[in-house]
């Protein structure tokens, strides 16, 4: 029955969506996360996406996370010779996290997220109707 | 007279089951509605309908294995032509997926109406009430 699979596929979106809002909510949380060293400095990161194949190597409707790379645009940098963590020079390192993408791409998550519950809802209507079938 | 339930259902019992399937394929789609490079599928409904019904007496595949015959293609599975692709190759255009899969969602349950109706009729001449 292909309206189970429904299911499956609507539920991989949910968690892949859930994934991304998680990620971003990490990025928006450590914008300010103030660093001496470049190595030690926070950089955003973001889910990659892909579509779910089984093993003939064919889609099978949903959506996998296949990992979360950090973004490798550059640090900003601020002259703040008076705080704590500043270098020899005056300068601290602060993450590559850029707030308006980042609400961008939680506003975009968070209505794929919807998209997908209401497809799951109209899926569960549809089935228990045609349990009900004959009644 | 005889009452055959394959004969009694018809083309609704068929018509079903394609839509059960096309509801998977545009799940499918708005699901990958953020993923890089994906291509949105659909199928034609009534080509594969026809289809359907063109295979009466028609071999059957009862292992995985086995090819289906000559002109019964597993799914006719064709890929949406989009009006304004995303940049990162993505195929899906989430309004007009939404669209199709309530539109679908709707004719499944009015093929279900319908079948229903006919459940009813048979069960009411079995009963002979």
């Amino acid at each position: 029955m292909s309206l189970f699979n429904v299911f499956d596929i609507s539920g991989s979106a949910l968690r892949a969506q859930t994934i991304r809002l998680n990620t971003t909510a990490g990025n928006m949380a450590n914008t300010d996360s103030i660093s001496s060293s470049t190595g030690a400095t926070y950089r955003a990161r973001q889910p990659v996406f892909a579509a779910q194949l089984d093993a003939a190597g064919e889609a099978m409707g949903g959506v996998e996370v296949l990992g979360i790379v950090e973004s490798q645009a550059p640090l900003r940098r601020e002259y703040r010779p008076e705080h704590p963590l500043a270098g020899q020079d005056g300068y601290v390192n602060l993450p590559n996290v850029n707030p308006v993408e980042e609400m961008a791409d939680m506003i975009s998550a968070s209505r794929s997220y919807q998209s997908n519950v209401e497809v799951f809802n109209t899926s569960k209507q549809m089935l228990m109707r045609t349990l009900s079938l004959g009644d | 007279m005889t009452i055959g339930f394959e004969k009694a259902l018809s083309v609704h019992a068929q018509a079903l089951t394609l839509r059960s399937r096309r509801a998977e394929i545009l799940a499918a789609n708005i699901a990958n509605a953020d993923t890089p490079n994906y291509q949105a599928r659909d199928i034609d409904f009534s080509a594969a309908l026809a289809s359907l019904q063109g295979q009466d007496g028609a071999l059957k595949t009862t292992h995985a294995a086995h090819l289906p015959a000559a002109g019964e293609a597993r799914d006719n599975l064709l890929y949406r032509t989009p009006d304004q692709m995303a940049i990162d190759g993505n195929t899906v255009e989430e309004e007009q997926e939404k669209t199709a899969f309530s539109d679908n969602a709707l004719r499944y349950q009015a093929t279900l109406q319908l079948l229903s109706n006919r459940v009813q009729g048979l069960l009411s001449a079995i009963r002979g009430e």
